[in-house]
This record gives C-alpha cells, sequence and structure tokens, in this order.
C-alpha cells in the first residue's frame, strides 16, 4: 500500500448484475493512470465507489495511507480527491466563474481568494472569456472543460476524469491532453477513464482494462494495448 | 456590506435611496388604514425574506413556514402573559423554539433522504401536528385562543403594545434588517455553498460541501427570522388561535411574494409584498363592502394572480424589472 490511491479487491452489485467484480490496482503518486473498457464495463462505478458516490459491497479502498470506503463524498473531496462527471453536472444557473468558485471555496477562507483561484484556473483551461455565461448556456466541450475547472478548484492531490474528451474535436482533445499533462508535471496525480485512445496513450503510464466489470489487463500501455484479450474486447471500438 | 453597496450602480443608490425614505416618511402622509396595508406589505416583505433563504438559496421547498411562525407568537405571547417576560427578551426564546423545530423537520426530512415534494409534505405535516397539538394545550388557551390585553392609547414599545406607528417602524426595521441579512449571505461563502446545493447536490458534494448541515443552517435561519415574524403578529394582532397562525395559509401567503417577486434573489421578497399585499387587501376591502365574501375567494384570487404572473415572468417581476431599470448586477 505505497501508491497514492489502492483499490482493494472491490465489488459492486445491481441486483444480480455485477458491475464491478474484484478490481484491485495501485495509483502512484504523480502518475497518469487510465482506466479503459467497452460500455457498461463498469469504470464510472469504479470511479464513484473511489469518489464516494457510491458504497462498495465489500472490498477496501485507501487513499494517502487511510481508508477512505464508506467516506461520504464531501469528507472524500476534503481529504484531496477531485471529480468529474461523465454526465456533466454544471451548477446551471450560475455563472461560469461561480461555478469554479464554489469549487475554490473548499480551501479558501473568503470569496475574494475563491474568485482569485478561480480566475487562474479558468485561464488554464481556456474559459476566462466565458466567465460572465451562464453555465448552462456552454457548448458540451466548455461544459467537459468546466467540469475539470471546478474540481481542479478544490486543489485535489489525485483528479478522476471520467470520459472528459468524449465529444470534441480532435484538435480540443489536443488541447485538454496538453493542459493535463502541464498539470500532471506540477504534481498531480491523475486517474482516467477514457474512450478515447488517442489521449490514452498520449497521456497514461499505466493503464488498466476492465470488462464485464473485472479486471483483464493491466500494464504499460505498450504492453496492454498488444494483449489480445484488450484487442477483442475493443474490435471495432475505436482506433488504437 | 460597503462591498455589496458600492456593487449597486449609481441611480440604483438614488433609488434605493428614495425608496428608504418614502417608507420611512409614509407615516406622515397616508392614512392608519393605508399604513396598516404598508406594516403587511413590510411584514410580508421580512417573511418572504426568511423563506426565500430556504427555498431560494437553499432549494429546500417548504410549505409549513406556519409552524415557525406560530411556535413563534405563541412562545413570546405566553412568556409575556404568564411570566411578565416582555417580547424582546422572549423573542430570543421564540427564535429557540423555532429553530429547534426547524432543526427537527430538517434532521427527520434530509437525514432520511426525503426530498422535494416529500420534503414539502413532511413540512405540512409537522405544522398540522402542531397545531392540533396546540388546539389541546390548556397553558395557551387550547383551541378558544390567546389574548393580549388591548388598550388603544397604550405607547409601550417596551411591551410591543401601541399604535400601528409602532407597528410600522418595528416591521420596517425587520424588513430592511432581513434584506441586509439576505444580501451579506448571498455573496458569503455559505450563500454560494447554498446555490450549489440548490443546483446540484451531487455535484455540491464532489466539491467537498456537506450538503445535510448547508441545508440545516438554512433550515436555522429560516425558522428563526419566521419565529420573529410570530412574535410580531402575536402582539400586532394581540390574539392567537391554532387555527389560524398554524393554518396552511398562513404557509402559503408567506410564499406568494418570493415567488412572485423572484426566488433566490435580494429584492424579489420586497416587490413581490409590494404588487401582493396591497391587491389582497383591495380584494378583502372589496368583498366585504360588496357582500361577496366567498369562503376561499382569496386563495383562488392570489392563485390566479401566480399562475399568470409566473406565466409571464417565469423567473419573477424582479429579474425583469432589475433588467428594465438598468440594476442587473455589473460583471466585473
Ligand atoms: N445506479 C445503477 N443502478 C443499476 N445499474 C447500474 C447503475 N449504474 C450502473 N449500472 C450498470 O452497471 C454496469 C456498469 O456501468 P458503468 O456506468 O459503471 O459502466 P461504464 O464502464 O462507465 O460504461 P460507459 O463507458 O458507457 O460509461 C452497466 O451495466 C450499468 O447499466
Ligand atoms: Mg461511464
Amino acid at each position: 500500500m505505497s501508491g497514492l490511491l489502492s483499490v482493494n479487491g472491490v465489488n459492486k452489485r445491481f441486483r444480480g448484475l455485477a458491475a464491478v467484480s474484484d478490481v484491485s490496482f495501485e495509483v502512484q503518486p504523480g502518475e497518469i493512470f487510465a482506466v479503459i473498457g467497452p460500455n457498461g464495463a463498469g469504470k464510472t462505478t469504479l470511479f464513484n465507489m473511489i469518489a464516494g458516490a457510491m458504497v462498495a459491497d465489500s472490498g477496501t479502498i485507501h487513499f494517502d495511507g487511510r481508508p477512505i470506503d464508506g467516506l461520504r463524498a464531501d469528507e472524500i473531496a476534503q481529504r484531496g480527491i477531485g471529480r468529474t462527471f461523465q454526465i456533466v453536472k454544471p451548477f446551471p444557473a450560475l455563472s461560469v466563474e461561480e461555478n469554479v468558485v464554489i469549487g475554490a471555496l473548499l480551501h479558501t477562507a473568503t470569496i475574494d481568494e475563491a474568485r482569485m483561484v478561480a480566475r487562474d484556473i479558468l485561464q488554464q483551461l481556456d474559459l476566462s472569456a466565458k466567465r460572465n455565461q451562464i453555465a448552462a448556456s456552454l457548448t458540451l466541450p466548455d461544459r467537459k472543460r468546466l467540469e475539470v475547472a471546478r474540481a481542479l478548484a478544490t486543489k485535489p492531490k489525485l483528479l478522476l476524469l471520467d470520459e472528459v474528451m468524449a465529444g470534441l474535436r480532435p484538435t480540443e482533445t489536443d488541447r485538454i491532453v496538453a493542459i493535463l499533462k502541464d498539470l500532471n508535471r506540477t504534481g498531480l496525480t491523475i486517474l482516467l477513464i477514457e474512450h478515447v485512445m488517442r489521449a490514452v496513450t498520449a497521456l497514461a503510464s499505466r493503464i488498466l482494462v476492465l470488462q464485464h466489470g473485472a479486471v483483464i489487463a493491466e500494464g504499460t500501455p505498450e504492453t496492454v494495448l498488444r494483449e489480445r484479450a484488450v484487442i477483442e474486447s475493443y474490435l471495432g471500438v475505436e482506433e488504437l | 456590506m460597503t462591498a455589496l453597496w458600492n456593487e449597486i450602480p449609481r441611480h440604483g443608490k438614488w433609488l434605493t435611496a428614495l425608496l428608504l425614505l418614502v417608507f420611512i416618511a409614509a407615516p406622515l402622509v397616508v392614512d392608519r388604514y393605508l399604513l396598516s396595508v404598508l406594516v403587511l406589505v413590510l411584514y410580508f416583505a421580512y417573511l418572504g425574506q426568511a423563506w426565500n433563504l430556504l427555498m431560494g438559496f437553499a432549494g429546500q421547498l417548504s410549505l409549513g413556514h406556519a409552524l415557525y411562525l406560530g411556535l413563534g407568537a405563541y412562545t413570546a405571547t405566553t412568556l409575556w402573559l404568564l411570566f411578565g417576560i416582555g417580547p424582546w427578551i422572549g423573542v430570543f426564546v421564540a427564535i429557540a423554539v423555532a429553530a429547534a423545530a426547524g432543526l427537527i423537520v430538517g434532521w427527520l426530512g434530509w437525514r432520511f433522504g426525503v426530498e422535494g415534494v416529500y420534503f414539502a409534505l413532511l413540512t405540512i405535516a409537522f405544522a398540522e401536528f402542531t397545531r392540533i397539538g396546540f388546539d389541546h394545550l390548556g397553558l395557551t388557551g387550547a383551541s378558544g385562543g390567546l389574548f393580549l390585553p388591548v388598550s388603544p392609547t397604550a405607547h409601550d414599545w417596551w411591551n410591543l403594545n401601541g399604535g400601528v406607528h409602532l407597528f410600522y417602524y418595528v416591521a420596517l426595521i425587520l424588513a430592511i434588517a432581513a434584506t441586509l441579512l439576505a444580501a451579506w449571505l448571498r455573496q458569503s461563502p455559505l450563500g454560494y455553498r447554498w446555490l450549489a446545493v440548490r443546483e446540484d447536490p451531487e455535484a455540491a458534494q464532489a466539491v467537498g460541501i456537506n450538503v445535510f448541515r448547508v441545508r440545516m443552517i438554512a433550515m436555522l435561519i429560516s425558522a428563526g427570522m419566521t419565529a420573529v415574524g410570530g412574535v410580531f403578529y402575536g402582539f400586532y394582532y394581540r390574539n392567537l388561535f391554532p387555527s389560524q397562525i398554524f393554518d396552511i395559509s398562513r404557509s402559503i401567503e408567506l410564499i406568494l411574494g418570493p415567488i412572485i417577486g423572484g426566488l433566490g434573489t435580494i429584492f424579489g421578497p420586497i416587490v413581490g409584498a409590494i404588487i401582493l399585499t396591497p391587491v389582497g387587501e383591495s380584494l378583502t376591502t372589496f368583498m366585504q363592502s360588496s357582500g361577496l365574501n366567498v369562503p376561499g375567494a382569496k386563495s383562488i384570487f392570489y392563485g390566479i394572480i401566480l399562475m399568470i404572473i409566473i406565466s409571464l415572468r417565469p423567473s419573477g417581476v424582479w429579474p425583469w424589472l432589475a433588467k428594465h431599470l438598468r440594476l442587473d448586477r455589473p460583471k466585473s
């Protein structure tokens, strides 16, 4: 248990369906770790358990050396895990800046201070020009970026990204990839779920492959993406 | 506070000052009847602010604020009648009692995942149960009512006993204080957290907000403030009946102003009260003078006004008005 995040034998069933079965892995501090797998593989469910949005049926999750399973989502955010939602969840009636200010309030005492943090992050994510727009008026790619911005504003040690590149044009994907690389260079550990292989190969130092809730492969991109089972589960889904 | 004031555009400051002046000077010009209508305007502006904190800011619908109104009214009047404790001290006990009741309602609802409409039903149920309880509480006169002595010539502000002028200025101070409090809370970290929880509780949790706690604080403040309105009601009308003060129509009438004026806005509850109260009062007068006093007619009338305004201005009158007066927040 030397990792920043260690997941041990985690299970989650929805009625009869084993959404996540006996998944274990470790994320080392400073790395970018990707979770891939076909639709319905259990990736989001796994995220929800790490972030405290769902309770695992069994298994343990440690973050920074301490158990976090059973904690509420807000307690886990306070411990230093930030997350985005695959189906974006902005605060729709509030401005882009207010959305990010709320994230920043986790570690700031005043609105002015939070606003400073928010503006820096909006700058970083190319959202500065839109900071006074109502979040509900953003396009999907911008909403995805807002998800990242709001999570970053909480100053996480570990950032969970759930398909933030889905639906983006290749140039936009490249831009986000560059931003994430920058963030990682400044010490942020990232755990990302991604279908866009172009982004995964560009970012991840290690990959975990899920299928039907179970781990079918784990390792560096070079080894994992050469494995038969992985190629088969992805056949026709994405170009590698 | 000064930062808030500075944010208002120049002509907005003049308008605010003018409005204040009008309200301060009104008793010098208007007659007693009109002044009593203005008392109600201020009273509903005040209660609207209290309710709006919970609904407009924290996003939780209470249809049972009569509970806190009634507890406030009964607590302070009973303390005065039985123990001679004046309303200026009794009000603090009233706040504590109502806030405690609010915490029980909030705890039962939000701890056990009672959300939305079901939460609203829970708030109604609590007000109703409490009404039934008070109907049988001998200490406060049960269903027969509680009465404070009326002396038309009294000028006793310490015991909140006096003419309409006294109550007018008390209501004015309450309305101004509640508006300042709402404005201050709105731009505080707590206010931002309320909005986050209102907009999306799950996303709010994901940025480290304790949704339950934040809602409980909203309830605490809202219920406490409403209790102060109840103390005012008790000493102003000087008679209390469980069937009136705890009635659902009390809960409904205090939420119409903020809805019509604009939920989650600072001036919405004031604008709503200014629009709605005089209309309601003229209707009452008209029905009485024309002999058309059909029970429930006022509720139906309010319902119609609500439907018309909500279909024309779904987010309320104030946001629309603010835009036309160019008073919307300048984006810095
Ligand atoms: N709250 C839920 N209740 C019942 N079943 C659920 C729930 N959430 C997910 N599931 C089911 O669990 C399985 C795993 O879903 P999950 O969303 O974790 O997959 P995923 O890998 O994120 O898929 P995608 O790539 O489409 O996002 C699916 O079969 C899904 O239908
Ligand atoms: Mg998913």
